[in-house]
């Protein structure tokens, strides 16, 4: 059984974002860039899910420039058996967005013919949190998003996923094909070793130009600026806890 | 022109995160319609109908609406779309909506929007962006608008007096994709981390496992507050992934966050920094968390923390 695991770089989330000061986006002209966070959970659950041989095939799909490369690469070294990039130069966190990147992503779904498409919950760039719930409904498959917890059945004909949703956990039961978008409990993905980004090196990655599927991509969403938020004043500090449980009662009035 | 609002409800009433959505819908300035789909949920529908503003409300019961689904669910709006042209369609944030919105907007062949804090006009929105650390302002050229609202971002209040009538509506026929098979509310007896009026987080400071339970689980009792971590905890072993706040974890907004042991890494501060008050005890006093602290205490937490405990009210 084929998955596909789809893979975003964005800024990585130890940085600090900077807002250009002419309000047209966030900085990213030489700012360390990494793997979205929940990218990475989803292909650590289709490694792991290979390696208990559920999976045959894992590959990686990344929609985005060519250093985009770098994150596919990261997946091939954490397990990921080949990588496709889609390649555009469009700005990933404003230009190319959910809707264009599901339609891609379709296209690769009718290529290669997964019975499984794994994605983050969400990337920490645009924070839609939107990608697999759009490509699942294009595709007319089940979905499972914010996935904590997945589990086969022995015909690999359908899965059981636990959500996390507002009220605790849900559990529902899906057939197969199906979209699941992997959220923070469900595993602690592996570190890319050196020795594995080095064997990474070795294994297929194509390079696409995604204008050639003929997909629509241009942006639904016109951006007209992007502001850094107000600032918080804070850096008041109190002596004792005395003091603080004061404060808390008679001043910002949080506490009986 | 007229506006769908699906409303998050408990079927015997409201989620108060509806009325937000409803008052952020009024900046639409089109005809506004609320969608109550639930097995039952007369009382949800009725509360509905009694929001000024409200021009029908539109009730779907049937029992495989207890639990709905994304495909149910989605199907659903695309039958009402059809029939209706609604000129948005939205809600609050919720895990329903932000599983189900982006389906349906697959099926329109829509660009839907998250967590819009601030509606300009009919096609113009603004939205955070990098947990909240650049807010954008966007225009959608999409005929229909599909988009979650963030109901702290919009009042609750001032929707009284209305009356408007209460449509049944019948669902699509069709077995749902999905089958639900349970939900379980791990800690009914605890307050939630994403929905407490209180936070309290620990960091590495707290040095183990035990530093939470002992030091930090007292004050979370006494306050009635949820218990948080910051990332570096939870990847140095001493508490779960899922009580994990930041940016790759569970963006909270109390009223009272506070935060024990922790440095305030960039990716802890995105996912609370809308906190309405903030404390923050350590040891160091030039870590980056003062510098968005309300109050700052530089102290021991193992000293500080269990003072603060014992003179705590119950």
């Amino acid at each position: 059984m084929r998955a596909l695991v789809a893979v975003k770089r964005v800024i990585d989330y130890a940085v600090k974002v900077r807002v250009k000061p002419d309000k047209s986006g966030v900085e990213l002209n030489n700012i360390k860039m990494s793997m979205n966070p929940f990218c990475e959970i989803a292909v650590e659950e289709g490694v792991r899910l290979k390696e208990a041989g559920t999976l045959s095939e894992l590959v990686a799909v990344s929609c985005g420039p060519d250093k985009s490369q770098e994150s596919l690469r990261q997946a091939l070294a954490m397990g990921a058996d080949r990588a496709i990039l889609l390649k555009t130069d469009y700005r990933t966190d404003m230009e190319l967005q959910p809707l264009a990147v599901a339609k891609l992503l379709k296209k690769m779904v009718e290529k290669e013919d997964p019975m499984v498409v794994l994605l983050g919950k969400q990337a920490i760039d645009d924070d839609s949190n939107q990608t697999g719930q759009l490509l699942a409904g294009m595709l007319g498959w089940p979905q499972a998003t914010f996935a904590s917890k997945l589990a086969f059945n022995s015909g690999l004909t359908g899965v059981d996923v636990t959500r996390e949703v507002d009220a605790g956990l849900q559990t529902i039961s899906l057939k197969l094909p199906c979209v699941v978008t992997c959220d923070l409990r469900l595993n602690q993905p592996r570190y890319a070793t050196l020795p594995n980004l080095m064997k990474a090196k070795k294994k297929p990655l194509e390079v696409v130009d995604a204008a050639s599927l003929g997909v629509d991509m241009s942006p639904r969403l016109e951006y007209l600026s992007v502001e850094e938020p107000p600032k918080r004043e804070g850096g008041r500090k109190v002596d004792s806890v005395d003091e603080l449980l004061d404060k808390l009662r008679n001043e910002a009035k949080v506490l009986a | 022109f007229s506006t769908l609002v699906v409303a998050e409800h408990t079927q015997k009433g409201l989620h108060p995160a509806t009325l937000s959505a409803i008052n952020a819908a009024k900046k639409l300035q089109d005809d506004i319609c609320v969608l109550v789909a639930g097995s039952g949920a007369t009382e949800a529908a009725q509360e509905a109908a009694k929001l000024q503003g409200v021009s029908k409300v539109l009730h779907v019961d049937a029992p495989a609406y207890q639990y709905p689904v994304a495909d149910q669910m989605a199907n659903l709006l695309v039958a009402m779309q059809q029939k209706s042209s609604f000129a948005s369609i939205m809600g609050p944030v919720s895990s329903l909506l932000k599983d189900v919105f982006p389906r349906l907007a697959g099926a329109l062949d829509v660009q839907p929007l998250t967590d819009v804090m601030d509606i300009k006009s009919s096609d113009t929105f603004v939205r955070p962006t990098y947990a909240g650390n650049a807010i954008a302002t966007v225009r959608s050229k999409d005929p229909v608008k599909v988009f979650t609202v963030r109901p702290t971002s919009f009042p609750t209040d001032g929707l009284e007096g209305g009356s408007a009538p209460v449509e049944p509506v019948t669902p699509p026929e069709g077995q749902p994709m999905v089958e639900f098979v349970k939900e379980e509310h791990a800690h009914d007896d605890k307050p939630q981390l994403a929905t407490a009026k209180t936070v309290v987080s620990g960091g590495r400071g707290l040095r183990s496992k035990e530093g939470f339970d002992t030091v930090l689980d007292p004050l979370c009792q006494k306050l009635n507050a949820a218990m948080g971590a910051s990332r570096a905890a939870v990847d140095a072993g001493f508490v779960p992934n899922d009580m994990q706040v930041g940016q790759t974890g569970k963006v909270v907004a109390p009223d009272l966050y506070l935060a024990v042991g922790i440095s305030g890494a960039i990716q802890h501060l995105a996912g609370m920094k809308d906190s309405k008050t903030i404390v923050a005890i350590n040891k160091d006093g030039e870590a980056p968390i003062f510098q968005v602290a309300d109050y700052g205490l530089v102290a021991d937490l193992f000293e500080a923390v269990p003072e603060m405990t014992d003179k705590v009210a119950q």
